[in-house]
């Protein structure tokens, strides 16, 4: 029973968190997107913008949500469920800590800890295809449907150089359980190194990573990738036909996958939460000058400020910030937050990587599309999975 | 062991208890005002020629045959890449065999055409 309460509460815990940060990822996007095109992006609702995600929310809650009059109902309403419902699911066999110590309960930071938490993920995965192909197919709707389908085959064919990425790191770890692959990346090569999947030897995972990356930039429908939903071929692809809730809904499942993505990523690759440098040189100590380096940022625009209300968000945000570089010192929580701290600026910098990609490349043709993944990254993907299997055949005893 | 799977279960419960509680709830509060223009297929305000279920490019079908057989063999270096240390050279030895089939197979789809798109 204690045991079910505790998973109630971490499952209630994290739905809450990951559809707050959901919402502010549209926030960031946007922002991020429009500093490089040298706008200002959005900036009316409250300071900066901040409350932009809120009010989205609002609007889409009170607009009228209509059904179109030809859909398939049934599968008209499935397709937002299983997108979203199978999106934020992966989540729950992903790792976000280590073993903790609270109040004398030991738990796993994460939600649930499956032996074969990597297989877990790649099958949930493959069947957020259903949601996209789904709505394109009940919507009845000619745009929907193509969009739909370039989706389907697009992201099916992206999935086999994913799983080919995913199986090169695999050897060197022999397990499929994200927990054992985080603590098989700790440790530094001598003493400075850490010895992450993308520079641990035998085989550095580089080319794993990157072919890991770019996979997933096509199963989350990303520019360059983006042909379900290009606007100016397709109107909006997929969820033409979808307005109010429901299309929400494919937006919370689109995010929720790109979350999915980088967290895994960094799980894989980047070492999960094992700090960049030994703990020795003081990388418990880094969250906090990190968080008090940009407080520090803060007071100092307050003191020039480029807009008048600079005088009074600057210095509050700073205060934050303070305060939360000092949680880091707290020895009672120390634990916790630290490794937290370094998973989530891996995923946070990802989360960058997909935004800034965005907003740098053009998008592809479909037959490039497919060409380049079935006669260069599928195949790259198995020549890389064979070195590597070479390689650590060679250096095992 | 099913003790390890009962947060999944309880996070997907969650997960899909959000959008139908919130999709619910707005029901009361937001407008509906239904028409017949307002609800046809939306095709840029032109009075549609004919429905979406018509035929589409068979290339979509012969990707989707592909990745089944591909994806399959894909599952199937799973449990090898676990066991690859214990398995030794003849592991190596066995993987070589099967990929090998895999690339004779990805070799002649090439050479027959079907994965040019165009």
């Amino acid at each position: 029973m204690n045991y079910f309460l505790l998973t109630l509460i971490k499952a209630g815990l994290i739905a809450f968190v990951l559809v707050t940060v959901l919402a502010y990822l549209v926030w960031v996007e946007r922002k991020v997107l429009a500093h490089i095109q040298l706008r200002v992006g959005p900036n009316r609702v409250g300071p900066h913008g901040l409350l932009q995600p809120l009010s989205d929310l609002v609007k889409l809650l009170f607009k009228e949500g209509f059904i179109p009059s030809h859909v398939n109902l049934f599968f008209y309403l499935l397709a937002p469920f299983m997108a979203v419902a199978l999106s934020l699911g992966s989540i729950a066999v992903i790792p976000l800590g280590p073993q903790i110590d609270v109040f004398g309960i030991k738990t796993n930071l994460g939600l649930a800890d499956v032996n074969i938490g990597i297989l877990f993920m790649l099958g949930l995965g493959s069947l957020g295809v259903y949601g996209v192909a789904l709505a394109g197919w009940a919507s009845n709707n000619k745009y929907a449907l193509i969009g739909g389908l370039r989706s389907a085959a697009q992201m099916i064919s992206y999935e086999l150089p994913l799983a080919l990425a995913i199986v090169a790191p695999l050897l060197m770890f022999n397990t499929l359980s994200f927990r054992e692959v985080v603590d098989a990346q700790g440790g530094y090569l001598f003493g400075f190194i850490p010895q992450w999947a993308i520079f641990q030897l035998p085989v550095p995972q580089l080319i794993s990573f990157i072919i890991f990356l770019i996979a997933a930039f096509a199963e989350t429908n990303r520019i360059p990738f983006d042909l379900p939903e290009a606007e100016n071929e397709l109107v909006a692809g997929f969820h033409t036909e979808y307005s109010s809730m429901l299309f929400a809904a494919f937006f919370t499942a689109e995010y929720g996958h790109i979350t999915t993505a980088c967290m895994v990523a960094s799980v894989l690759f980047l070492g999960g939460w094992q700090p960049l440098w030994p703990a020795a040189y003081g990388s418990d100590f880094f969250p906090v000058v990190a968080h008090w380096f940009f407080a520090a940022i803060c007071f100092w625009h307050a003191r020039q400020p480029a807009r008048s209300y600079d005088r009074y968000t600057m210095p509050i945000l700073g205060i934050i910030l303070f305060g939360a570089g000092g949680l880091f010192l707290v020895p009672f929580l120390k634990p916790i937050l630290v490794p937290l701290f370094w998973f989530l600026s891996k995923v946070a910098f990802l989360i960058f990587t997909f935004v800034w990609v965005r907003g740098t490349l053009p998008r592809f043709r479909y037959d490039q599309l497919m060409r380049f993944t079935w006669t260069f990254l599928f195949p790259v993907a198995l020549v890389n999975l064979l070195i590597t299997g070479l390689l650590v055949a060679l250096t095992t005893k | 062991m099913p003790d390890g799977y009962l947060p999944i279960f309880l996070f997907l419960i969650v997960s899909i208890l959000f959008p139908t509680v919130t999709l619910l709830a707005v029901r009361v509060i937001r407008p509906s005002q239904p028409g017949v223009v307002k609800q046809e297929a939306y095709e840029c305000g032109i009075p549609a020629e004919s429905t979406a279920r018509g035929r589409y490019s068979v290339r979509f079908y012969i990707v989707a045959i592909l990745f089944v057989i591909f994806d399959v063999e894909t599952i199937f270096l799973y449990p090898w890449a676990v066991r690859y240390r214990q398995l030794g050279w003849f592991g190596v030895a066995e993987m070589g065999v099967f990929l090998a089939i895999l690339v004779l197979g990805y070799v002649w789809a090439y050479r027959r055409g079907a994965l040019k798109w165009v």
